[in-house]
């Protein structure tokens, strides 16, 4: 029962950043129709501008300080980062520990932005090419985007820590009754579940409650109709894509202190997150939400050990082959809509 | 000729006289010069050139054709591959059991595979796809560790059976890969003057490997075969109304196109005797959609060009470094001399998968043709009967090469 509830866990927050990543890319194709394989990339794009704003934080100046020596002798330079002088060494260090959530707040922008060019530079001209040439084509931006973040940062994983009030372990079991240590789940991955719930439940709000989704929502039913009622849909679906970038980008964001972020990290989630939608179903935005929350609970549960013995390597490949058999048994996915790309 | 019209023909013979003659075009500086660096006359890089661009080729057949988007093929080659090696482990050095055994493999798994893939079309196959070619290298790297060796990859050992060879050579070391006793590796050289040819045993056999599958290319353009695919590109729905399943014709499609990849798998493994579950890779699949795309999707001499152009720049833009070009530059004044290096500098050595994906999307978004279009409209613009042309000519029709 207690290994159980730990795959569940387990499962959750790569099932979070599955389920973000999926949303993001169910956006941009429910609204504008684009299969977008550069999201990947904008999911590494925002974790790297945690490590940026790590960097920054953490921007030094030299000072000597008399009173130590290093083993030769020599007066001692010591690194105190700018912060830390601006505004004391509580306050200042707090901040500098902090810098992943404070980097969130410098991603959302930052990833809108890049969302908003995207679409404006490159997409918009790919609406009416076949799907073949907008895979090709976000294909290659995938590519130009991580080799310049491989151009600026290397191409080593760059360890970004997560505050130190998070870095521990929270025993999950003594809650319920168990043993102490056998539900011990960290921290952070607890906060990156939430995150990513609250997002989730945000951008559903977002489309159910405000006039701006409606309009949206009518507009992903019939494009031409909404547009006949004098609506400029367009802009509108520039936004979602905005939206949907800074989706990817937050889920980047968070995923900084579980894994070292690196350039190819996009590349890797990208196809994951390709059959999570494929799964859910193309166009479902709570198809794609539940099928990644299923398919990392899904493969946590295939990496247990009784399992393994059972059917060796069915951890590497349980989710390509629940997308086969989805795929051959229900086309349209968990939860396809009718008439969206049916061919 | 060979049951070609006429200007197929000549096509096969300028290919085919390109690919023999290869060893002197790609050579045209002097080893001394300092434009040698230029020279893609040596047999390791000519091999690429021509395996890689059977494995374009192969793609094409169900890329160009019937407009399907595989993302996936790089599991076939990695599949020849590993077959081929097998082949020198337990067989003999021979490379033509090898590559046959790695053509009949990888078309096996292609039949598999194509089977499922090809019940859905559109993006839902380049996503199965993608599945099983991810599944294949996630396999490839854990559990079938037995078969593939994991992470270090398949290698020949000393205590190899190879029960119609031998285990090990009279010094102790592991014999060679061979045609009938023609070594792969061994490689003829020629000086004439500054410059130093070399003609490999190797790529002469991957360059008449590539003429003959090429040709096959051809045939099955301009059979009803191929033209039954285009008519799938078309318009699949229109063909099923007229009664006719077209099921068979893209698995037929797809499972030589398989072949074809194992092919290049089993004849990169003849020229340098490992496999590594990397050549599997879903990047691996995406450079061979890139080669056919930059040369040109459903054109015949698209994706050997395509090849050929990825493969050489790779090759000479990963070998240049500041240094270099602070040579070339030196005639500039300085401090706009360090500017130029400044802004060259990522796009190359390593920064060369900038380059291309730069590349790629400008060819995607204004080449869709690809380098065969490029070709075409330079023509176009340059040769003087163009208004005549524009009148006699159906409107875009597809490129005949």
């Amino acid at each position: 029962m207690d290994a159980i509830l730990l795959q569940i866990l387990n499962g959750l927050d790569k099932g979070s950043a599955y389920a973000l990543i999926a949303l993001g890319l169910t956006l941009i194709f429910g609204t504008l129709g684009v299969v977008n394989f550069a999201h990947g990339a904008l999911f590494m794009i925002g974790a790297f501008c945690a490590v940026t704003v790590q960097r920054i934080l953490n921007l030094s100046f030299e000072t000597v300080d008399p009173t130590k020596t290093d083993f030769l002798g020599n007066p001692l330079k010591v690194q105190s980062p700018y912060v830390v002088d601006w505004f004391g060494a509580d306050f200042g260090n707090a901040i500098i520990d902090w810098s992943v959530p404070i980097a969130i707040l410098f991603a959302i922008p930052i990833m809108i932005f890049v969302g908003f060019a995207m679409e404006r530079g490159l997409i918009k001209h790919f609406y009416k090419r076949p799907h073949a040439d907008q895979i090709l084509v976000t294909f290659g931006l995938a590519i130009v985007m991580q080799e310049i973040v491989k151009y600026f940062y290397g191409a080593n994983p760059i360890p970004t820590g997560a505050p130190a009030a998070f870095r521990g372990s929270f025993d999950f079991g003594v809650l319920l009754g168990f043993d102490p240590n056998a539900v011990i789940y960290p921290y952070w991955r607890l906060i990156y579940f939430g995150f990513a719930s609250v997002i989730i439940g945000g951008v559903f709000s977002f489309l159910q409650f405000t006039t701006f989704g409606m309009v949206v929502r009518a507009g992903m039913a019939d494009r031409e109709t909404v547009g006949l009622l004098g609506i400029d849909i367009d802009k509108r679906f520039t936004f979602m894509f905005g939206l949907a970038a800074a989706v990817a980008g937050l889920a980047g964001v968070m995923y900084a202190p579980i894994n070292s972020p690196n350039y190819h990290m996009g590349m890797d989630f990208l196809v994951l997150s390709f059959v999570v939608v494929v799964v859910g179903g193309m166009g479902s935005l709570p198809g794609a939400v539940a099928a990644g929350f299923l398919l990392g609970i899904l493969e946590s549960f295939a990496s247990m050990n009784e399992i393994k013995s059972l059917i060796p390597g069915i951890d590497q490949i349980i989710i390509y082959v629940v997308a086969i058999i989805i795929l051959l048994t229900r086309p349209r996915g968990l939860m396809g809509r009718k008439g969206v790309m049916e061919e | 000729m060979f049951g070609l019209n006429k200007k197929d023909t000549s096509l096969l013979l300028v290919v085919a006289v390109l690919t023999l003659c290869a060893p002197f075009i790609l050579n045209p500086f002097p080893t001394d010069s300092g434009m040698a660096q230029f020279n893609a006359g040596y047999p390791d890089l000519m091999q690429r050139f021509v395996i890689f661009g059977i494995f374009a080729v192969g793609f094409n057949i169900l890329f160009g054709l019937t407009g399907y988007l595989s993302f996936g093929h790089a599991a076939f080659l990695g599949v020849g591959s590993y077959s081929a090696v097998w082949m020198f482990k337990l067989l003999s050095m021979n490379v033509l059991p090898a590559i046959i055994l790695s053509v009949i493999v990888a078309g096996l798994f292609a039949l598999l595979i194509g089977f499922v893939s090809l019940r859905r079309s559109g993006i839902y196959f380049s996503i199965l796809t993608l599945a099983f070619a991810q599944m294949s290298f996630n396999l490839a790297y854990s559990v079938l560790t037995p078969i593939t060796n994991g992470e270090t990859g398949l290698q020949l050992t000393l205590d190899d059976p190879r029960i119609l060879g031998v285990s090990a050579t009279a010094d102790g070391s592991i014999p060679v890969t061979s045609l009938f006793g023609l070594e792969m590796r061994s490689t003829y050289e020629m000086a004439v003057g500054g410059w130093n040819f070399q003609f490999s045993a190797g790529y002469y056999l991957c360059a008449i490997i590539m003429l003959i599958s090429f040709y096959i290319a051809v045939r099955i353009f301009r059979s009803p075969f191929g033209l039954m695919l285009r008519a799938v590109k078309c318009n699949q729905n229109r063909m099923r109304y007229t009664g006719l399943n077209t099921r068979p014709y893209t698995l037929a499609a797809f499972v030589i196109s398989g072949m074809y990849a194992g092919l290049a798998g089993g004849l990169m493994a003849s020229m340098d005797p490992l496999a590594g579950a990397e050549r599997m890779q879903w990047t691996a699949s995406g450079e061979v959609v890139l080669m056919t795309i930059l040369g040109g999707a459903g054109t015949l001499i698209g994706p050997v060009l395509g090849a050929g152009f990825i493969k050489y720049f790779e090759n000479i833009f990963s070998k240049i470094n500041d240094n270099v070009l602070h040579q070339w530059f030196s005639w500039l004044p300085d401090g706009l001399e360090d500017f130029v290096v400044f802004v060259i500098h990522p796009f190359i050595g390593k920064g060369w998968a900038l380059t291309l994906g730069l590349l790629f999307m400008a060819v995607v978004i204004f080449l869709p043709g690809g380098l065969v279009e490029g070709g075409q409209r330079l023509r176009n613009v340059f040769s003087r009967d163009k208004a005549k042309d524009d009148g006699t000519h159906a409107p875009k029709s597809h490129p005949a090469e």
